[in-house]
């Protein structure tokens, strides 16, 4: 057990809580600048994957984790930055302005959809979205002149001030590119918590009557967690364009929406840790079925008949158990432990457990 | 009479679309939760009817077959209910939107195992017959499913209106520790509900089957289903028939009149309308919530 000694009020809302947690980081930046050596180029590629979730992840938690409004449309997003990212690209921006410029202009689309959607609450907002990611579907199709319609596009090979960055040419080089965009959100993410604007997305989270009495502007916090999510998913779509060299209508379907939704709530709503957890999962449980199934039809002998949707029928699976038993995610399941350690012989079993509400509803026929 | 055609056929794919909606309705208004595996519940509920009917499968006949898929739906739904659902009390509504939206994966995934992927069609006794009416040739299935549906609808509206199972499931939706201390079974309530929405989406399944072929991903018009509940304003059910009929009349007539692409746009397009213009649907049953 741990004690902390506070001995001013901003020892609250420090970084890192105490020295230990900021060596354990620091040991976990050294890993992450080490992976190149330690891992071979397809394993790198999977990785440099599972932090274009993370990141996607982040923009998604700071909305549906840390402001408490579900989205199911951010796919939509992810498109919209992938597409802006490569069409700049095409016209002669370099990389280094388009991809922030795609981001922000994202956000923006995000902000000017957000104000009459988030006057909606709860499963309306949620179905709201849903639509807008159905229709982005049928929109990018509509847009052939810029988004090569059905065809799609192909997303050139980067280059900062010359250096020359390409997914299979320079593996090393774009995980570098990933990782320190990855961390530039992070640190801007913690930050925000930080701040007052963080505070403000939690209150609305909590009790959207309680953050207005308290002064907080609902409508304007509420863009603006949007546009915020918005920008940091259409970062994540860009490079995600990136990583896999052409995409086109289909590449950021519901599905996707979908899958990032359940990539959060895996990892554990309201942490950002949570969005690493979840990306984890998300990125690497393709090829750990196929690599179980190889190993099971091996052992069986049943040749490799690939059966259609086992990946995303087991996903779906793994998530029920989840939210069955394990509400918090991989993120709770872990403070549990810890604490348990942490506590150890005093642990107890309902230490974690969440009050139960009765239900009311909104509807007075 | 083609303008006849289009609304006939329109209006019977918006039955499908109302009683998909019917299903989310009847969830919401009794445990305040959204289905978003309605759609694949429908999918399932005419893949057991299919399996039970059709020659290459068991073979039963019709009138025997329809009554027992639509006890397995139900029953499918009150089980779900009892051993998954319900371990969602007091959790907040995004648990249970994600569950159900990952049981729908599971539906879709394991009706592509056991049935195959191919789109089927349900064996009927009255495929193909025709109806006459002055100069317009209705098919006999589409004028059964305007038939049904409406039935259904104005029982369901009835039972919650006048039974008292229905007054008390509205009681236990409505605020659950009340409903407790007046000695309704809340949690057995809601496992009927369930059960409820379960034979609803077989009979919504068994029409579209006889309408149409099916195969597994058919479930994702439960997208479509969600648009007709917004627009009829969740928690009603005439609003939620309303705004299937909505749906799927102006379907056929965006393909007729609209350029292609544009049409599968419409009925979401009509959805973020109501939904900005009018938040709480046509038929508005929200008001502010108090503390």
């Amino acid at each position: 057990m741990r004690f902390v000694f506070k001995k001013s009020y901003d020892d609250d809302i420090k970084l890192f809580k105490h020295k230990p947690q900021a060596f354990y980081y620091l040991i976990l930046l050294i890993l992450l600048i080490a992976l190149p050596w330690l891992i071979d180029d397809f394993f790198l590629g999977e990785a440099t994957n599972v932090l274009i979730f993370s990141i996607a992840g982040m923009g998604l938690m700071l909305l549906v984790g840390h402001t408490g409004q579900i989205s199911l449309g951010h796919a939509a997003f992810m498109a919209l930055g992938c597409y802006l990212n490569v069409i700049m690209m095409q016209k002669g921006v370099p990389f280094i302005i388009s991809l922030p410029l795609a981001g922000i202009i994202t956000g923006f689309v995000g902000a000017i959809i957000a104000l009459p959607v988030l006057r909606l609450h709860g499963i309306y907002l949620a179905i709201a979205t849903l639509a807008i990611s159905v229709l982005s579907e049928d929109i990018i199709v509509i847009a052939e002149r810029w988004t090569g319609g059905v065809v799609g596009l192909v997303a050139e090979p980067i280059n900062i001030f010359g250096l020359d960055i390409d997914r299979y040419g320079t593996p090393v080089a774009f995980y570098f590119l990933v990782l320190i965009i990855t961390l530039l959100i992070l640190v801007a993410y913690r930050n925000i918590l930080r701040a007052p604007l963080g505070r403000a997305f939690t209150a609305l989270r909590d009790s959207e009557i309680s953050a207005q009495a308290l002064g907080v502007n609902i409508s304007k916090t509420k863009a603006t967690s949007f546009a915020l999510s918005c920008a940091v998913v259409g970062i994540a779509g860009a490079l995600m364009g990136h990583f896999a060299g052409a995409f086109n209508h289909e590449s950021f379907n519901l599905i996707l929406s979908i899958q990032l939704l359940l990539m959060i709530v895996i990892g554990g709503l309201g942490s950002i840790h949570g969005a690493f957890f979840g990306a984890m999962v998300v990125g690497l449980l393709p090829q750990f079925i196929a690599i179980t199934r190889d190993s099971i039809s091996g052992i069986f002998n049943l040749g490799s008949v690939p059966i259609p949707g086992i990946e995303t029928a087991s996903f779906a699976f793994i998530l029920i158990l989840i939210i069955m038993f394990e509400p918090m995610g991989i993120y709770g399941r872990w403070l549990k432990i810890r604490t348990y350690f942490e506590l150890f012989p005093f642990y107890r079993k309902n230490m974690f457990k969440r009050q139960k509400s009765y239900l009311k509803t909104e509807r007075m026929k | 009479m083609d303008f006849w055609q289009l609304l006939i056929s329109g209006l019977a794919n918006g039955c499908v679309y109302g009683l998909i909606a019917l299903g989310f309705v009847l969830i919401y208004k009794a445990t305040e939760a959204v289905n978003f595996a309605q759609g694949d519940f429908m999918m399932l509920g005419a893949f057991v009817s299919i399996w039970l009917t059709n020659s290459e499968y068991l073979g039963l006949s019709f009138w025997l077959a329809i009554p027992i898929a639509i006890l397995i739906m139900g029953i499918l739904g009150y089980l779900l209910d009892l051993f998954v659902i319900r371990k969602m009390f007091g959790q907040p509504q995004i648990a249970v939107v994600i569950l159900t939206i990952s049981l729908g994966f599971i539906l879709r995934f394991a009706a592509g195992a056991i049935w195959g992927h191919e789109p089927k069609l349900l064996e009927t006794p009255f495929a193909g017959k025709e109806l006459h009416i002055g100069s317009i040739v209705l098919g006999f299935e589409e004028v059964a499913i305007i038939i049904v549906t409406l039935l259904l609808t104005l029982f369901l509206f009835l039972f919650f209106r006048k039974a008292k199972l229905g007054l008390a499931m509205q009681a236990a939706s409505q605020n659950q520790l009340a409903a407790y201390y007046v000695g309704i079974p809340v949690k057995r309530i809601q496992s009927l509900i369930w059960g409820l929405a379960g034979v609803v989406a077989a009979v919504a399944g068994i029409l579209f089957a006889s309408k149409g072929a099916i195969d597994p991903s058919t479930g994702l018009l439960g997208i479509k289903a969600f648009a007709a509940a917004v627009i009829g304003g969740f928690g009603s059910l005439p609003g939620a028939l309303i705004g299937g009929l909505i749906i799927g009349v102006v379907e056929p007539f965006a393909s007729f009149y609209l350029p292609a692409g544009y049409s599968q746009i419409a009925p979401y397009a009509i959805m973020l309308l109501v939904l900005i213009f009018r938040p709480a649907g046509l038929f508005a049953q929200m008001q502010k919530k108090k503390v």
